[in-house]
């Protein structure tokens, strides 16, 4: 396993684009996409419902239905690119290099197995693809076992391929501060509140060991207070690992929180990027700019908030030009026939808008 | 006026031992809500701010309690009595999608409250259709469509237009902007606060968003595991929380432009069943101030600060910084 260097670890989206066959025709949801995500920092892909954020987070590991989306540009990572590998290819990068986690974890997990036996499935296909014996394909125990249940011993009921990986199974489970693991991981998905739920999502994609996790939405049907912890989590695992995280959200306070760059997505579009500091104190893009306006921060007896105008245009109904142009309060003449291209304004702080070049 | 006090649903659940299992959904509440105020009911899930919604609107029946709406009892009137009060209380729902009758024109849904609660000639209720859907920034020539036409954000403005149809006092609101947007949010915000003044509105806003509630709201309450844990005007509360679960979940909120990230919040543990509450104060099994007595005792309701109520045992003491 050779050392590279953070740059050499960091994937590069260029020029993507991503379409759905639809029965209204080809529509590209993700359109002209670059992007790099260097290993060890936090990105926060921030938009509205539609605008591609979702799609553009499922391409990375080629999540998508293959029969039901074209791709065009390239997903480079480690020298290749990851549009062009075959199945096989993809079972490696899978899990391995990225993990992704998303916003409903009842959906992802398995509900008829016990969530210590998911972790530890993820952990035995790790090691068969590094090349480590696992006692050969992993068996489960028979229905009927299954169906009688066991006894007091709680690793009874997994096959012998299964149980040599649990000492590490409750190893995850602590490191995403889970209360009792051992009693928790024979616990079924059902059982579980969200939040442990969420963790235990971490975990699996932890058991992996990738260098970068893909977490799409992954507080927002959280409480609060659970959203709090599940963010503290994600940034420890980006801090004490160095894995890149691509956060993708609707949320700005949750970008705010945890992101160390942010990337603004409008309409299938990056509109802006920037360092999240930045971002957030000198937005330049109009629909930056109304996002964080419309973010209630204060009382309405002190202020009143701003809004954007009119809605967000549904996939295949998208402006011609800038796509924003038609809600867009500082909207030039060119906007509307002319796709603005992408200014580096500062370092870091790019902007697709013609008010600041381009033109 | 609307005023309220102690409302004590239990929803039954599953019958499976001899005494059936209840889901305490709001215990023992008193609150209430002044004409053109908006009263922010906040909290997480399993609080029983939405069942405390409905019920308030007699959507759900209390299993004890009072409900004094305009001087009136309303706690147990018959059904066909209320509806000459129900005019003045309505009702707008998270999920635009499923509160709107999919097969229904958007003329005939927001004109179903005037067929229920008067006989109103064709013309009238044309004229009275077309006028709530100009307040709510929607033109009268979009009356002849149909819900799925519309985005989320308009089929919200067309159920808030029914709302308001028949001019009525008070409004509860269940979360009415969780399934939007964020550009959608702040328009539906900025419409509730001008239909507020124009029509003298009295709001129950619930929410589990705290930045909203600051924003609109007059007075917060503050929901967990069925009580009613803190009350104050909004800047009391959010400048001054004096219950440990208010603490938490101001200090939890996160807003755009923070540079302080992810603070020192400790978040102890997760919310409990409602089904079996812990006993005594409900949230000391997270409280990081608890001691004997709030297992064993519940605390009472108090008026700790001026017009700032709290049920806590130890509010004043660790309000002084004092109790460790």
């Amino acid at each position: 396993m050779s050392l590279l260097t953070p740059e050499e670890m960091s994937l590069k989206v260029q020029n993507l684009t991503v379409r759905y066959k639809t029965g209204k025709g080809v529509l590209s949801a993700v359109d002209s996409v670059d992007l790099e995500l260097v290993k060890g920092k936090i990105y926060a892909l921030v938009g509205e419902s539609g605008c591609g954020k979702s799609t553009l987070g499922l391409s990375i590991p080629r999540l998508l239905p293959e029969d039901q989306v074209e791709y065009s540009g390239k997903i480079i990572y480690k020298g290749t690119d990851i549009l062009s590998l075959d199945e096989d290819g993809l079972e490696r990068v899978r899990g391995s290099e990225f993990a992704s986690i998303f916003q409903e974890p009842l959906t992802s997990l398995n509900p008829v197995y016990r969530v210590g036996e998911q972790i530890a499935e993820a952990l035995s296909v790790r090691a068969s693809r590094q090349g480590y014996y696992t006692g050969g394909p992993v068996q489960k125990p028979s229905a009927a076992k299954r169906l009688f249940g066991f006894g007091t011993d709680s690793l009874k009921g997994y096959s012998s391929n299964l149980r040599r990986f649990f000492p590490r199974v409750y190893d995850l489970l602590e490191e995403v501060w889970i209360p009792s693991p051992r009693r928790v991981a024979e616990m079924y998905p059902h059982e579980l509140s969200g939040g442990m739920r969420q963790r235990v999502m971490i975990a699996i994609a932890l058991a992996g060991s990738p260098e970068f996790l893909i977490a799409d939405e992954p507080t927002t049907a959280l409480d609060v207070t659970t959203q709090i912890q599940i963010l503290k989590l994600i940034k420890k695992i980006n801090k004490e690992f160095e894995m890149g995280v691509l956060l993708i959200t609707h949320d700005l306070g949750v970008v705010a929180a945890v992101a160390d760059y942010a990337l603004v997505m409008y309409a299938g579009r990056i509109v802006e990027e920037a360092p999240k500091d930045e971002l957030m104190q000198n937005p330049l893009h109009p629909y930056t700019q109304g996002l964080i306006s419309s973010f209630p921060k204060g009382r309405k007896k002190d202020y009143t908030l701003t809004s954007i105008p009119g809605t967000v245009p549904p996939l295949g109904m998208y402006p011609s030009g800038c796509r924003f142009h038609p809600r867009c309060p500082r909207a030039l003449a060119g906007c509307p026939t002319q796709v603005p291209p992408i200014v580096e304004v500062s370092k870091g702080h790019r902007v697709a808008c013609l008010l600041y070049g381009g033109a | 006026m609307v005023k309220l006090f102690p409302v004590k649903t239990g929803l039954t659940e599953t019958i499976l031992r001899r005494t059936p299992d209840q889901v305490h959904a709001v215990e023992d509440v008193s609150f209430q809500v002044m004409k053109n105020e908006t009263l922010a009911v906040v909290g997480e899930s399993g609080s029983g701010k939405s069942t405390l919604g409905l019920t308030t609107l007699r959507l759900l029946d209390p299993t004890s309690g009072k409900i004094w709406f305009d001087g009136q009892d309303i706690s147990t009137t018959p059904e066909s009595s209320l509806r000459s009060v129900r005019r003045h209380m309505q009702i707008v729902f998270q999920d635009p999608s499923s509160s709107l009758d999919p097969r229904q024109s958007v003329f005939n849904s927001v004109a179903e409250p005037l067929g229920a609660a008067e006989d109103t000639g064709a013309a009238r209720k044309k004229e009275l259709v077309a006028e709530a859907l100009k307040a709510v920034g929607l033109s009268e020539s979009q009356m002849k469509l149909f819900p799925h036409q519309f985005s989320g954000g308009q089929r919200q403005r067309i159920a808030i237009a029914r709302a308001v149809i028949l001019r009525p006092k008070l409004i509860v609101l269940d979360e009415p902007t969780s399934a939007l947007d964020t550009s959608v949010q702040s328009q539906i915000l900025l419409l509730l606060q001008k239909l507020q003044k124009d029509f003298s509105l009295s709001y129950m806003f619930i929410t589990h968003n705290i930045s909203i509630a600051n924003y609109l709201a007059d007075r917060i309450a503050v929901m967990y595991l069925g009580k009613m844990v803190e009350v104050a005007s909004t800047s009391e509360l959010i400048d001054n929380p004096l219950h440990p679960y208010t603490r938490i979940l101001v200090s939890s909120v996160l807003e755009p432009g923070s540079t302080t990230g992810l603070k020192d919040v400790e978040v102890r543990g997760e919310i409990p069943s409602n089904i079996h509450p812990p006993t005594g104060c409900r949230f000391n099994t997270r409280c990081p101030y608890a001691k004997e007595k709030c297992s064993t005792e519940e605390p009472e309701q108090r008026e700790v600060r001026p017009a700032h109520f709290v049920s806590c045992h130890f509010a004043e003491e660790i309000a002084a910084g004092v109790n460790n």
